[in-house]
């Protein structure tokens, strides 16, 4: 059985994990009680409507929990393949559409929306990963 | 004007990139380190991602490869305390159990969070349910329990659905069930919904509750661990101490205890919320101090205004003043100062919040959940409102403060359980530090803070109005007179003393 736990944590990192030719966007849409009562329903959704409507299939969308800031919620991270991960605040389904465009179609960071970027290196691991 | 930057120049200072600081950069994150919260960013309703992190291979260490009496010694070890608020050792909680006579044995998991302004538990629970999970199987191992019940308030849908689909997906894994990882060990979980009471946050009073009986305390002893859960042994732990289990038994205990000061090891979570910039849930080492917490991660207090003080562990805990700032987190510290480590709340209170009145909160709170079952808590608690509720409406009389001192030392020794007996702290803290408050509201018919309507005239300072007619155009019934560069006026017989204009004022010049 433990063999068995390792052969799925090596599947899960191998499937999971962002490649060429695969998925190369992750956006994770934090999605505890707070960031639901802050509006991240109407983000979730546009998110998901922006993605149909670019007709791309390399993004892959994450619900989580709370990522911790609840005074910044709704929050989400955009992650593109072999660039920092982007945690961004405040997020409404407008500016979901404008980082959507901005960020993950053209590779512009909206900076003004943007609360912290995630170190490549710190993305798997145990610390300050949001 | 010649202090306007030409066109050209303001407009590339508008455009200018934003520099975006990196996550270890930004305050609020860096003072965290994260233990119970570092699986924060997956996907809570995956297994398969809770096992990319090395999820369950704790429990395959603890039920193949570690004697019940080593998973004991491994949490003494790390010197993990109950994080539900009293600080318990919790590898001497599981000896106890595990020591106990008894062929059925039980594992609870408290999650029944009532404390006004805390979701530690509801975060963790709808971040990471399978940490949960895994901490209740080892905890299982330790004491030989086949049977697990975790007690979830039903105001937390959210946290109860990721549960059920986390305890579905271990059974399909075979993580719970029967011959867990071909041990021959069998263990399954349910959950209990709590219907509202916060008496059901007591251990007696929750596994009554569980039992189908009334949530009401019982005496103790006999303690849990010889006699809990339909007088069996049985083990009750608040989720942020299971959460805290499987790094210890994966990393072993010492890496645990190099964590935090010499009474409090590892990290604590905190619901940072009230009068401060950054509201969210925190988690640092113990040790770190209140200062830092509020003022580098919570980044302060907003408004430019002033802090006054801290309420840390809900209704039974008590404020530290500006005074006692750097005070470390650990539980003897904050007990040290008058009030306790609790389960993680953390009010953040600014000048403008009346201390009288925010005991009144507390012990508002307290007498409505007070179960009746014990006279000094139902009787107590009920006089000590109404003499708190007479105060705060301006009818204090002189020896209000000496007859809610002597209230509050029979209820803390004559009370059943806990939350009697902690019920008169918020009154007695505010007491030691804001005596002159309640004194000001006794004796001469004013509230400091501006806070309590009844002690309030509703009148301008003319000296301090700056004009801006906001009180005027927020007011609600139209009591107040206001003209461009003139000072405002209140008709007092049409307000309806509502503090709108009073919470409005930029200068605050209404009193």
């Amino acid at each position: 059985m433990p063999e068995d736990l390792e052969k799925i944590r090596k599947r899960v990192l191998a499937e999971g994990s962002l490649k060429e030719g695969g998925k190369r966007v992750r956006i994770t849409v934090h999605l505890g009680t707070c960031g639901i009562a802050a509006g991240g329903d109407a983000v979730y959704e546009a998110l998901k409507h922006e993605i149909a409507s670019s007709g791309r299939d390399d993004i892959e969308v994450l619900v989580s929990g709370c990522a911790g800031m609840c005074s910044s919620e709704p929050n989400i991270t955009v992650k593109i393949i072999n660039e920092d991960a982007v945690l961004y605040r405040d997020v409404n389904a407008k500016k979901m559409r404008k980082i959507f465009e901005g960020h993950v179609m053209n590779g512009e960071i909206q900076t003004s929306h943007a609360l912290a970027r995630i170190k490549q290196s710190d993305q798997e691991g145990e610390d300050h990963y949001a | 004007m010649p202090d306007k930057p030409p066109k050209a120049e303001k407009k590339e200072n508008r455009t200018k990139k934003k520099v975006v600081p990196y996550l270890e950069d930004v305050p609020f994150f860096s003072h965290q380190k994260l233990i119970v919260l570092k699986n924060k960013g997956i996907d809570p309703e995956s297994i398969d991602a809770y096992v990319a992190r090395d999820g369950y291979r704790a429990a395959a260490k603890a039920l193949i490869d570690m004697t019940p009496e080593g998973i004991v010694s491994e949490m003494k070890v790390s010197g993990l305390r109950g994080r539900g608020g009293a600080g318990f050792p919790t590898g001497t909680k599981w000896e106890f159990a595990q020591k106990a006579k008894g062929e059925i044995k039980y594992v609870l998991c408290n999650a029944d969070e009532g404390d006004p302004g805390a979701f530690m538990d509801r975060s963790v629970l709808e971040a990471d349910p399978h940490a949960v999970i895994e901490g209740m199987i080892i905890a299982a191992r330790a004491i030989g329990a086949a049977q697990g019940y975790i007690y979830c308030r039903a105001e937390y849908p959210l946290a109860i659905k990721r549960l059920n689909i986390a305890i579905s997906q271990a059974r399909d894994y075979g993580l719970l069930g029967k011959d867990i990882f071909g041990t021959c060990f069998d263990f399954d979980l349910e959950i209990y919904q709590g219907a509202g009471a916060f008496v059901c946050g007591e251990e007696t009073a929750l596994m009554h509750s569980i039992e189908g009986k009334r949530g009401m305390p019982r005496p103790r002893p006999p303690f849990p661990a010889q006699q809990g859960l339909w007088k069996r042994p049985t083990v009750l732990n608040n989720v942020e101490t299971y959460a805290n289990v499987a790094r210890i038994i994966f990393k072993g205990g010492k890496w645990y205890s190099g964590i935090g000061t010499e009474t409090s090891k590892g990290t604590k979570v905190f619901a940072l919320t009230g009068d401060v910039k950054n509201i969210g849930l925190v988690e640092v080492p113990m040790g770190t101090t209140l200062r830092t917490i509020i003022f580098d991660v919570g980044g302060g207090i907003p408004k430019k205004r002033k802090f006054k003080a801290v309420q840390l562990g809900g209704p039974s805990g008590g404020c530290v003043p500006e005074a006692y700032l750097d005070t470390p987190v650990d539980y003897e510290s904050i007990a040290k100062v008058g009030a306790i480590m609790g389960s993680g709340g953390m009010i953040v209170m600014d000048e403008h919040t009346c201390m009288v009145d925010m005991a009144r909160f507390f012990m508002d709170f307290i007498q409505d959940e007070s179960c009746g079952k014990c006279t000094p808590c139902r009787e107590g608690t009920m006089r000590m409102l109404q003499i708190l509720e007479k105060i705060t409406k301006g009818r204090g009389e002189p020896g209000d403060i000496d007859l809610l001192e002597e209230l509050s030392e029979v209820i803390k020794d004559g009370a059943l359980c806990g939350l009697g007996q902690t019920g008169p702290n918020p009154v007695l803290s505010t007491l030691q530090y804001f005596r002159d408050e309640y004194e000001a509201h006794i004796y001469e018919k004013r509230c400091p803070a501006k806070r309590c309507a009844a002690l309030l005239k509703f009148e301008v300072d003319e000296e301090k109005c700056i004009s801006c007619g906001l009180c005027k155009k927020r007011c609600p019934v139209g009591a107040i007179e206001w003209e461009k560069k003139e000072p405002a006026f209140i008709d007092t017989h049409k307000c309806i003393k509502c503090m709108t204009c009073i919470t409005n004022c930029p200068s605050d010049a209404i009193f």
